[in-house]
C-alpha cells in the first residue's frame, strides 16, 4: 500500500506542473506587453519597469521560469500591484470566512443530498425519484447567484428572519456565525447537492441490483440497515469521488456566493482583484486553489484504502 | 432493479452518421424545453423587432420606472428598458453557448483522437489535459479575461479553454473501448489508411456522446458567461447581457429586486432548456444510461 501512496502523491506533481506552466504561459503568450497589460492604462514608465525587472521580463523565458518556480516554491507568490502587500498575506488573511464556509457548505450538501439520492434509488421511478432528479436538473442550471437573491428575498426581506449580508467569525459564537452563514451556504450547496444526489442514485442503482442485497434483504434485515449498512457502504467510494471533483464547481460558487452576501473571502478577493486587473493576485489564488483542489483529490484517493478493504494496491 | 434486466435489444443496423432518434420518446419537459428555447433563439435572431426602446439608450429621467406600458418590464438605473435589454441579451447567451460547444468540440474531438490511438502523446496529452482541469473554470476564465481585456472574444475563449479537457476525456475513451472492436481492426488489417479509420469508424462512435457532451457544454458557457458578467469580468459593460443587467442591478437589490429577478428568470429558463434537451438526447442516444440517471 506505502508503494500506491507514494506512486499517487508523485502523480500530483505534474498536475501541478502543468498548472504553474499554464498560469506563467498565460500571461507571455498574451498579445502586448505584459509589463503594460498588468500595469494597465494609467501606467507612467517608471512602473512599467518595475514590473519588469520584479517579473524579470528582460531575462530569456526559460530563465523566468525557472526563477520563478523557485520563488514558488521558496512561498513568494508575488506582490499585489494594488496594496504592494504579499500575495500569500493577502490570502491567508481571507481564508477564514472561505474555510468556515466551504466546510459548513459540504456538510450540509452530505446531509442534504445523501439522503435524497438514498431515497430516489430505493424507490427507483416513483415521484420521489422524479421529485429528485427534477430537483437535480433545477440546481445544475439555476444561476448561484440567482439562487443567492432569492434566499435573500425571502428570509431576509420578506421574512426578517436572518441578516441579508455580511460575515461573523465563528469564534464569536456559533449562532451569530450560523445565522449570517446559513443562507450562503445554502446557496453554495445548491449545485453542490445537484451534483451528488445524483451521484448517490447512480452508485445506489448499481449495487441495490447486488446479490448481497438481495440476500441481506432474503434473510429479513432491516430495509434500514440494508439501504445504509449494506448498499450505500458500498457506494461510498464513487460518491466520495463525485465530492472530490465537485469541488472545483464549489470553489466558482465561492467567488460568486461571496461577492452576493459580502462575504469578506477569498472570492471577495478575487472580484477585488479583476476589477483593479491585479494579475499577480488572480495568479496566486488560481495556484493556490487549484493546489488545494489537488491536494483534496489526493487525499480522496488515499482514502478509498480505508473506506474499501476490497481495495489492495 | 427488475427493469435492468428487460434491456429492449436493438436490430443490427449499420451506424449512419446522424444516429437515428425515436420521436415518440420525447416527453413532455422535453417538449415544452424545445419550446422555451426556440423562444430564446427567436428572441435573439429577431431582437431589433422585438426590443420596444434601444437597449443602450441612457434616459436620466426615466430612472428606475415601474412596469408600464412603454416599459413592459421597467427600467434600470441608467433609465433603459428592462425589457429590450434582456432581449438582446438572448445574443450574447446564445453566441457564448454554441460558440463554445463549437469551438472545444473542434479541438477537443481531434486531440481525444490522437490521445486514443497514441500511447506517448496520450500520456503527454492526458497530463495536460488534468492540469487544465485542476484549475477552477471560472478563475482560469478570470485570469483570461483580466490579461486580455473584456470582449466577446475573450470571454469566448475564456470559456471554451477549460471545457477542452472535457471533451478530449470524452472522445479518448470512446476510441479506447471502439479500437478494439473487431471492425476497427478487420479495418486497420486490411490496410486502410489511419485518418480513414479514424473518420469511418471512430469518429462516427463518438458523434453521439459528443451532441450530448455539446449541449451540456453549450448550457454551462451560458451560466459561466452571465457569472463573469456578473463579477465585471464578463464583456464589456456597455453590453447588454443577462450577467450584466445583474451586475448592474445588484446596488439597487432591495428597491427594485426585478432589476435581478427577470433577468435571472430568463437565464434559468435557457440553461434548464439546455439541460434538459441534453438530458432526453442522451436518453434517446444512450438506452443504457437512462437507468444509471447518468452523470455529468
Amino acid at each position: 500500500m506505502f508503494g500506491y501512496f507514494l506512486r499517487r502523491i508523485l502523480a500530483a506533481i505534474p498536475v501541478m506542473a502543468v498548472v504553474a506552466l499554464f498560469v506563467f504561459l498565460l500571461l507571455r503568450l498574451t498579445p502586448g506587453d505584459p509589463a503594460a497589460i498588468i500595469a494597465g492604462d494609467m501606467a507612467t514608465p517608471e512602473q512599467l519597469e518595475r514590473i519588469r525587472v520584479t517579473l524579470g521580463l528582460h531575462q530569456p523565458i526559460h530563465v523566468q521560469f525557472i526563477t520563478w518556480v523557485q520563488r514558488l516554491l521558496s512561498g513568494d507568490f508575488g506582490v499585489s500591484l494594488l496594496s504592494n502587500k504579499p500575495v500569500t498575506t493577502l490570502i491567508s488573511q481571507r481564508l477564514e470566512p472561505t474555510i468556515s464556509l466551504a466546510l459548513l457548505t459540504i456538510f450540509l450538501t452530505i446531509i442534504i443530498s445523501v439522503p435524497m439520492g438514498v431515497l430516489a434509488a430505493w424507490r427507483h421511478g416513483s415521484w420521489i425519484d422524479n421529485m429528485v432528479m427534477s430537483a437535480s436538473v433545477l440546481g445544475f442550471s439555476i444561476p448561484v447567484f440567482v439562487i443567492g437573491y432569492i434566499l435573500i428575498q425571502i428570509f431576509a426581506l420578506n421574512l426578517g428572519l436572518l441578516p441579508v449580508q455580511g460575515f461573523t467569525s465563528i469564534s464569536k459564537g456559533v449562532v451569530p456565525f450560523l445565522e449570517r452563514a446559513i443562507l450562503p451556504a445554502l446557496t453554495l450547496a445548491s449545485i453542490y447537492i445537484a451534483l451528488i444526489a445524483r451521484m448517490t442514485r447512480a452508485a445506489m442503482l448499481d449495487v441495490l441490483g447486488e446479490d448481497y442485497v438481495r440476500t441481506a434483504r432474503a434473510k429479513g434485515l432491516d430495509e434500514k440497515i440494508v439501504l445504509f449498512r449494506h448498499a450505500l457502504r458500498n457506494a461510498a467510494v464513487p460518491i466520495l469521488t463525485v465530492i472530490g471533483t465537485g469541488f472545483a464547481l464549489m470553489i466558482s460558487g465561492v467567488v460568486v456566493t461571496e461577492s452576493v452576501f459580502n462575504i469578506p473571502g477569498l472570492g471577495r478577493l478575487t472580484v477585488d482583484a479583476i476589477l483593479a486587473r491585479d494579475y499577480p493576485v488572480i495568479q496566486g489564488l488560481i495556484l493556490f486553489t487549484s493546489g488545494i483542489y489537488v491536494l483534496i483529490n489526493l487525499l480522496i484517493d488515499l482514502s478509498y484504502a480505508f473506506l474499501d478493504p476490497r481495495i489492495r494496491y | 432493479m427488475a427493469t435492468s434486466v428487460e434491456r429492449r435489444v436493438e436490430p443490427v443496423v449499420r451506424r449512419r452518421f446522424l444516429p437515428t432518434i425515436d420521436v415518440q420518446g420525447i416527453g413532455f419537459a422535453a417538449t415544452l424545453a424545445s419550446i422555451c428555447l426556440l423562444i430564446i433563439i427567436l428572441m435573439g435572431i429577431f431582437a431589433p423587432l422585438i426590443a420596444t426602446h434601444d437597449p443602450i439608450l441612457m434616459d436620466p429621467t426615466q430612472r428606475l420606472k415601474p412596469a408600464s406600458n412603454a416599459f413592459l418590464l421597467g427600467t434600470d438605473a441608467y433609465g433603459r428598458d428592462l425589457f429590450s435589454r434582456i432581449v438582446y441579451g438572448a445574443r450574447i447567451s446564445l453566441i457564448v453557448g454554441v460558440g463554445a460547444a463549437i469551438i472545444s468540440v473542434a479541438i477537443g474531438l481531434p486531440l481525444g483522437l490522437l490521445a486514443g490511438f497514441f500511447r506517448i502523446l496520450d500520456a503527454i496529452l492526458m497530463r495536460i489535459m488534468d492540469g487544465l482541469m485542476a484549475i477552477p473554470s471560472i478563475l482560469l476564465a478570470i485570469a483570461v479575461v483580466s490579461l486580455a481585456g473584456a470582449s466577446l472574444w475573450t470571454v469566448l475563449v475564456a470559456i471554451t479553454i477549460p471545457e477542452i479537457p472535457r471533451v478530449v476525456r470524452l472522445v479518448r475513451s470512446v476510441v479506447l473501448s471502439a479500437r478494439e472492436e473487431p471492425y476497427v481492426e478487420a479495418a486497420i488489417a486490411v490496410g486502410s489508411s489511419l485518418p480513414k479509420v479514424m473518420w469511418r469508424h471512430l469518429v462516427p462512435n463518438t458523434l453521439a456522446p459528443l451532441i450530448v457532451q455539446g449541449t451540456y457544454i453549450c448550457a454551462s458557457a451560458i451560466l459561466i458567461e452571465a457569472i463573469l458578467s456578473f463579477l465585471g469580468a464578463g464583456v464589456g459593460t456597455e453590453t447588454p447581457s443577462w450577467g450584466n443587467i445583474m451586475s448592474e442591478g445588484r446596488v439597487y437589490f432591495q428597491l427594485k429586486p426585478s432589476l435581478i429577478f427577470w433577468p435571472g428568470l430568463v437565464l434559468s429558463i435557457c440553461i434548464l432548456s439546455i439541460n434538459l434537451l441534453g438530458d432526453t438526447a442522451r436518453d434517446l442516444l444512450d438506452p443504457r444510461l437512462k437507468q444509471r440517471g447518468g452523470e455529468k
